[in-house]
């Protein structure tokens, strides 16, 4: 199959680099309401996209199976032995199943997102991990201010399952109590007693980081991501270009310019923006020639970036879906087989691109407000990252011409508004045939191709 | 750069060398669009070493400066100890270093300040964007000094703070760059160990470290004990995370590089570029000679490295060890000069063909790539390289230039031109401020692929100007 190459070291056949020999246990450390399950979501996320399948362990989640109803912070109480005895058993059985993750089901590295706050309860996890032929890395988040930590508690506890019967001043409270709980009893990461461990310390939401011990290159890629992300409000927009010319024909790939309809684009997005009032917006474009044209209307300075060109199609580069099915009806067939990993002859599959775009989504996470003017599976790849699509699902998100998605990062996850600047253009999505088989009749083949000139 | 007013839409056209579409002809260019590092910050950036004698300073200014050159950040390194030199013609001993030498003080602070002013003179005419300001750099005072010289001027500033008490490491240290620095060209080893022992004093007791709570509001990082910890603080843009992140990933550990192309393929023989053929016997040949190469020289644990193209892979199987490939370490892509020799080149695309030869690094194929984005691509393997200790990368000739180019410190001029024949492998093994450099030429005849930057570069020369230099092939 096209892509896949021949010796391989690794179980991630076209990654770039062998990326751990022994699977990752990465585990967090902090008082309730640092950001523990924020970063290891985030991380999570971003690990799996660039294709280290990773899982979080939330050690509250298995709490709140076993103990259905939450009654107060006196759960937490340090003297409280049914308590203690029911968190141990929970975070027992969450180790479990990272055992199971990492050596039955093709896990490479896994969170276990817990407060970890004594250095009794870490030997217990390294113990655990030396038994399993793990490697540890922590994750520490410190932080004093009080107000990163009330807007913390609104944003994520207040909607908590163990506040839903709760009015906020009431949920508010009682976990001001629950923090106080683990207090007494931590012990942070020390820069002499633990000076053997492998971790990072992220001081007040990552103004400062004590960073120990790296091991190896995927501990390293993490110590830079949870360097460069932040968590100042801000909104990324995602759009393509305009509709351009050989879209209208129905041909993939190429370098033509916008068609009137696309201009019109344009025009659509320039007021658009300016209707959102956005503070200090960066513009992105690829190199190709669509997307700066679309950017040129908006009469502000832009940056191009090649990785943010679209897919190369390689042979195929400026053909219709009819033409392919003609001329390589089994390289057509292999790609509705296995649209991700799919590399056109000569040219890209999805799974190179998110490694090119790599680096676009690390300046990402750094900036504040960005607009991205790009491709359709360039926004696929990189709205995938942000809402966290799968690999399968990935290459057949919607992403039509002419409309701007507006991401804006809240609790978890990051809120999602599709705005569609009214402005008609052609479909480009081709949805995945039913009958992927190489030996399928050209009709089946082309069932689902757009219409086109 | 758009700039507002005039609302009819432009008619783009693309520059004929880089390839990028630009708003009107002759649009100046401001900010070069290709290079690896977004041009966010207009600022420039001051890098600035803080740490006692002996902790790798100038080894990491200057390795800094070379990466950061390489990714297209014009930077430039100004050792202070180097304008010492040359205002004090002759070091006698380490009394010059001595705190109560007001003498030596006020020379040392007038080498100081003249490197500060050679720092302004890089930023504002030569268009430099990052300087490295080389120097202990020891006290609040002195740091204060730059502190306001930079902030006058609008530069930002991080500090790079070496911080080291394992005595095995700085005798080390002091044995591998200071024996042999022109301070102690005359003396014997043991009376050198021991003046610079005693300079190192002269230091200690007035070093104050960067401060956790007094500098809080500094940009810096502390590197402690060769990386084994690192304390980072209020990283403020992109250009100072990458920094940070590159810090982090080096290491001194000894190992050794060896780069090599494939063995010669089908499409060198007939002279033609890119394209993904096998190897040619030759080629195959190469790839056993390079086996048993390997195995003699004894390398413990060698990772080997190839692209996904045909040709690395074929000679990488010759080796019966384990390879990984990366997609990455492909050859420059030629777009529509793919699989063309240089003769065909001239007859369809003259032009193009004079283009290259005016500036091979940023000229871009029709539809592929210039070693300007070759850099960027490979970015990543460098990194990766850094982390590693010994390799064995078998990748391209474009590649190769590269690669070549980030370990002995060439500029972008010269990348395109490096002499990186087949059937030959450089070992790079770090030593000192440097690299040293061994070909092993495995005796087994190849093509020549070289082909040199012809006289008459322009466009309207004639054929045979242009193929002057084009190695035979069949």
């Amino acid at each position: 199959m096209r892509g896949s190459s021949g010796t391989k070291l690794t179980h991630q056949p076209d990654r770039a680099v062998c990326m751990t020999n022994c699977p990752t246990l990465i585990v967090t450390v902090g008082l309730p309401a640092r950001g523990k399950t924020y970063i290891s979501k985030k991380l999570t996320r971003y690990l799996n996209w660039i294709g280290v399948p990773t899982r979080e362990f939330n050690v509250g989640q298995y709490r709140r199976d076993f103990v259905k109803i939450y009654k107060s912070f006196e759960f937490f109480r340090p003297d409280n032995e049914e308590g203690l005895k029911i968190r141990r058993q929970c975070a027992s059985a969450a180790l479990n199943d990272v055992r199971q993750y990492l050596t039955e089901e093709g896990g490479q590295v896994a969170v276990f997102d817990a407060t970890n706050t004594t250095r009794e309860r870490r030997e217990t996890i390294i113990q655990f991990a030396e038994q399993n032929g793990f490697k540890v890395f922590f994750v520490e988040s410190v932080c004093e201010d009080p107000d990163v930590i009330q807007e913390n508690i609104v944003q994520v506890k207040l909607s908590s399952p163990d506040y839903t019967n709760c009015n906020t001043e009431e949920a508010v409270e009682d976990f001001l109590k629950r923090i106080k709980c683990y207090e007494n009893s931590y012990e942070t990461l020390d820069e002499v007693l633990d000076r053997d461990l492998s971790y990072i310390k992220i001081m007040d939401v990552g103004q400062r980081y004590m960073v120990n011990r790296v091991l190896d290159h995927i501990q390293s890629r993490i110590v830079y991501y949870l360097m460069n992300i932040h968590i100042t409000p801000r909104s990324i927009y995602l759009c393509r270009h305009g509709e351009s010319e050989l879209n209208v024909t129905g041909r993939i790939g190429g370098d033509s310019g916008l068609t009137p309809r696309g201009k019109a684009f344009g025009k659509k997005l320039s007021q658009f923006l300016e209707t959102q009032g956005i503070s200090d917006l960066k513009v992105w474009t690829s190199q190709m020639k669509r997307t700066i044209q679309t950017a040129e209307a908006l009469n502000v300075p832009y940056e191009q970036w090649k990785v943010l060109n679209e897919i190369d199609a390689g042979v195929c580069e400026e053909m219709m879906y009819e033409e392919i099915q003609d001329h390589y009806p089994l390289e057509f067939a292999l790609r509705d087989q296995d649209k991700y990993r799919y590399r056109y002859p000569k040219g890209e599959s999805y799974e190179d691109l998110v490694q090119r775009l790599e680096p676009v989504i690390m300046e990402l996470e750094r900036q504040e407000n960005v607009l991205v003017v790009c491709h359709q599976a360039v926004m696929r790849c990189l709205l995938a990252y942000f809402l966290d699509k799968t690999a399968e699902e990935l290459p057949y998100l919607k992403c039509p011409l002419h409309t701007v998605l507006k991401l804006t990062p809240v609790a978890y996850g990051c809120k999602v508004e599709s705005i569609s600047l009214n402005v008609e253009s052609v479909n480009t999505h081709r949805e995945r045939p039913e009958n992927v088989a190489v030996s399928r009749m050209s009709k089946e083949a082309l069932l689902t191709v757009p219409a086109h000139q | 750069m758009a700039l507002s007013g005039n609302r009819e839409q432009r008619k783009l056209t693309q520059t004929p060398l880089l390839k990028i579409w630009v708003p009107w002809v002759g649009c100046n260019l401001n900010r070069r669009r290709g290079s690896s590092v977004p041009q966010f910050c207009n600022s420039p950036t001051m890098i600035v070493m803080v740490g006692l004698p002996a902790r790798g300073k100038t080894y990491i200014s200057k390795k800094l400066t070379r990466y950061l050159n390489w990714i297209g950040v014009p930077t430039k390194s100004f050792n202070v100890g180097q304008y010492r030199r040359e205002a004090v013609k002759i070091y006698k001993d380490f009394e010059f270093f001595n705190p109560e030498n007001e003498e030596a003080m006020k020379i040392r602070k007038a080498c100081a300040l003249a490197a500060l002013k050679d720092v302004a003179a890089y930023f504002s005419k030569e268009q430099g964007q990052a300087a490295v300001f080389d120097a202990t750099n020891t006290t609040r005072e002195r740091r204060a000094v730059i502190l306001s010289y930079a902030k006058e001027r609008g530069y930002k500033v991080f500090f790079v703070e070496s911080i080291c008490d394992d005595p095995e490491i700085i005798a080390e240290n002091i044995k591998q760059v200071k024996l042999g620095s022109p301070d102690y060209v005359d003396r014997d080893e043991d009376e050198a160990m021991r003046d610079f022992s005693r300079r190192i004093d002269c230091y200690k007791s007035s070093y104050m470290p960067i401060d956790d709570e007094k500098d809080r509001n500094l940009s810096y990082i502390k590197i402690f004990n060769v990386g084994s910890r690192y304390l980072v603080n209020r990283v403020q843009d992109h250009i100072q995370s990458r920094i940070v992140y590159y810090l982090m990933n080096i290491h001194v550990t000894p190992r050794s590089i060896y780069l090599s192309r494939h063995g010669e393929s089908e499409l060198n023989l007939s002279g033609r570029i890119g394209g993904d053929s096998g190897l040619s016997p030759g080629g195959h040949k190469y790839a056993k000679g390079l086996a048993t190469f390997i195995r003699g020289q004894n390398i413990k644990e060698l990772k080997v490295w190839t692209s996904h193209m045909k040709r690395t892979i074929q000679t990488a199987e010759a080796l019966g060890v384990p390879y990984e490939q990366w997609k990455a370490l492909n050859e420059i892509d030629a777009g529509v000069c793919e699989e063309l020799t240089y003769e065909e080149i001239q007859e369809n695309l003259p032009e193009e063909f004079a283009l290259r030869d005016q500036d091979k690094y940023r000229y871009r194929y029709p539809k592929g790539e210039s070693y300007e984005d070759l850099v960027h691509r490979l970015e990543p393997v460098i990194m990766e390289l850094e982390r590693q200790e010994n390799v064995l990368v078998i990748c391209h000739q474009a590649v190769f230039r590269c690669l070549l180019a980030y370990f002995v410190n060439k500029p972008a001029a010269e990348l395109p031109y490096l002499r990186c024949p087949l059937h030959t492998v450089l070992k790079l093994t770090p030593i000192a401020y440097g690299c040293k450099v061994e070909s092993f030429f495995l005796n087994i005849g190849a093509v020549n692929t070289h082909r040199e930057r012809p006289v008459n570069v322009d466009i309207n020369r004639n054929p045979e100007e242009a193929l002057q230099t084009v190695p035979d092939h069949i």
